[in-house]
């Protein structure tokens, strides 16, 4: 399938779950949506650089918390002026941000080990909280009040706004992701995945390749964390920097599948909406501990994914 | 004036070094020589925080006494999280990213577990030695912060001496380097790998006892150390023992220097700016080979 007959799809696919959203009719269908679609953008941005190019971001949160804290430096910036940028403008803006913190991240440590690597990306995820919180205009440890419009004009609800946004950048994201599996970029990340100095010895321009895969997950990352503040009304860096976020980033992928772009979305769409489920019914800490129990049994038992599982089975019945 | 409290932060520093270098030692282990990346072993910790918070509490003995009575407890786990690994990542061959995953899923797990069933207040013991200090001049040792550096220095001490002078503890430092080599002279690596990470699991019961001694402790508490144990690991050179004391000592001081002069919500960036610096300039560490 060619790329603007897929993107086509996608967006009627897109259009639909909205449109049966708005006949349901909820606001809490919304507000629950939107939180498991910006749960595909940050498993699909992941994914990216884990999946693709084998390279574990355990920051995940951090660049998250860009996009978040982007929009909050503007939206004071704005205060004072008495304008307000559109969302959509921020979440460009956030995920400009994201991107030159993943470029730098490149630069700085993927020179590293896949190992070391990791380990890196955590400490970034730190250190930029430790200026957060160090950072009295746009809160500091205090947080920052962001207070939504509650109506918007032509769509009503503030809320659906904001999921039609998400729902668009989930889109852009998996369109994007698709995009990159099939054309030699992704050809390129698999080679650093499988053997990084064979490629490199190959003539694969390994550094470059690693630092687009860097710089577009981290974009999308800051993309989905720029209407964040919108979203929630009220931010400080123990939300924005939640170590939920790193650990669903890693595990919607792992649980759905890393080697193409339908296991992160699969992983993220029954993950988090379990995750709402449990949130509602049980308790938050019991949906965290269920994240890590299926993160850990989907590792040691099934290490491609329900979508590896679903290709076993399928070339299973072709066998018999 | 401004004397007396950099030669307090300097000996601050040091003692929390001393604590730092414990937390650190499991993981030169298992990090370091194993190539095993546990990024669990805070969670651990954490763990044997709680164990002598509870046993302290209930019957009153020293959490130090605690940590050392329940090693073989957390020796033996060590046993079963490594046979786990060994099973599905190892023994399969597969990539360090998906034994990455696991661990990172057990850190999780261990502190939603300990959220669960402590909730999420801070939790302290009573040690005899807690309020009492020594003091030599200007200079001010807080035993609560001496008693568990000290011990810690000895038990590091005798981690090195075991692992340079016992036939398994030569044989924990030659897997890291050859595990082909050591099969040949009749020695399983799995089993000495598997002795390792259990005496690496085991350093977790004293620094868990070390950490509830000298601060409230939180289930969540580990998150912070995940970043400052692998700081200290890589800026001693993987698997030096004597590299990471020098590191630990390096860091406590520089944290501690930065929590006087600074305030104390500088203190994280400290570790893991040096960390970024260490990974980004020196990747071989201190006293790397």
């Amino acid at each position: 399938m060619h790329t603007p007959k897929f993107t086509l799809i996608l967006a009627a696919v897109a259009a639909a779950l909205f449109i049966a959203f708005r006949l349901i009719g909820n606001d809490y269908l919304f507000f629950a949506g939107y939180t498991v679609l910006q749960y595909v953008v940050i498993a699909t941005a992941w994914n990216i650089l884990g999946g693709y190019c084998g390279y574990v971001n355990f920051g995940s949160a951090g660049f998250f918390a860009v996009g978040v804290y982007s929009t909050v430096f503007f939206h004071n910036i704005g205060q004072q002026f008495d304008f307000q940028l559109p969302i959509p403008v921020l979440m460009v803006i956030g995920g400009i941000m994201s991107g030159l913190l993943g470029l730098g991240m490149g630069y700085l440590t993927l020179r590293l080990r896949g190992v070391f690597f990791a380990i890196a990306t955590l400490a970034l995820l730190v250190v930029i909280e430790t200026f957060v919180v160090n950072w009295s205009f746009v809160g500091g440890s205090r947080g920052a009040y962001i207070i939504p419009p509650s109506e918007i004009p032509v769509l009503g609800a503030f809320i659906q706004y904001l999921f039609l946004l998400m729902l668009v950048l989930v889109v852009l994201s998996l369109v994007v992701a698709r995009t990159i599996e099939r054309s030699n970029l992704g050809v390129g990340f698999a080679t650093i995945r499988d053997d990084e100095l064979a490629a490199e010895a190959s003539g694969v321009p390994t550094l470059r390749l690693k630092l687009i895969a860097t710089v577009v997950s981290g974009a999308l990352f800051g993309m989905a964390g720029a209407p964040f503040p919108y979203y929630i009304g009220y931010v400080e860096p123990g939300s924005a920097f939640n170590l939920a976020y790193s650990v669903n980033a890693i595990a919607m992928p792992m649980i759905g599948g890393t080697m193409t772009w339908v296991g992160p979305m699969v992983g993220a769409l029954l993950l988090s909406t379990l995750q709402q489920v449990i949130t509602v019914t049980i308790s938050s800490a019991a949906n965290l501990l269920i994240t890590g129990l299926l993160l850990i049994g989907f590792v040691i038992l099934a290490p491609k994914g329900l979508v590896g599982l679903w290709q076993g089975f399928t070339a299973g019945r072709k066998q018999s | 004036m401004q004397f007396d409290l950099l030669i307090n932060a300097i000996i601050a520093g040091l003692m929390l070094g001393g604590f730092y270098a414990a937390v650190t030692a499991g993981i030169s282990i298992s990090f370091g020589m194993l190539d095993i990346v546990n990024i669990a072993h805070p969670g651990f910790i954490i763990l044997g925080s709680y164990i002598a918070y509870i046993v302290s509490a209930n019957f009153g003995i020293d959490p130090i006494i605690v940590a050392i009575l329940a090693l073989p407890v957390f020796y033996a786990l060590g046993t079963g999280v490594y046979g786990i690994y060994f099973q599905s990542f190892e023994k399969r061959g597969q990539d360090a990213l998906r034994g990455l995953a696991f661990f990172f899923g057990l850190l999780f797990v261990t502190e939603v577990g300990l959220i669960l069933v402590f909730g999420v207040d801070y939790r302290t013991v009573d040690t005899v030695y807690a309020g009492g200090s020594l003091k030599l001049g200007i200079m001010e040792f807080p035993l609560r912060m001496l008693v568990p550096a000290l011990v810690s220095l000895a038990m590091f001490a005798a981690l090195q001496l075991y692992m340079s002078r016992t036939f398994i503890g030569r044989a924990v430092m030659a897997v890291s380097q050859d595990p082909q080599a050591l099969e040949l002279m009749a020695v399983d690596p799995t089993r000495i790998k598997r002795i390792a990470f259990s005496i690496a699991m085991a350093t977790c019961s004293m620094a868990g006892a070390f950490l509830i001694v000298i601060q409230p402790v939180l289930p969540s508490s580990g998150r912070e150390y995940i970043g400052r144990v692998f700081a200290i690991c890589v800026l001693g050179g993987l698997g030096s023992l004597p590299g990471t004391l020098i590191a630990a000592l390096l860091i406590g001081v520089i944290e501690s220097i930065a929590t006087t002069f600074y305030g104390p919500s500088w203190a994280p960036a400290v570790s893991f700016g040096l960390l970024l610096l260490t990974l980004a300039v020196r990747p071989s560490g201190l006293l790397g080979r």
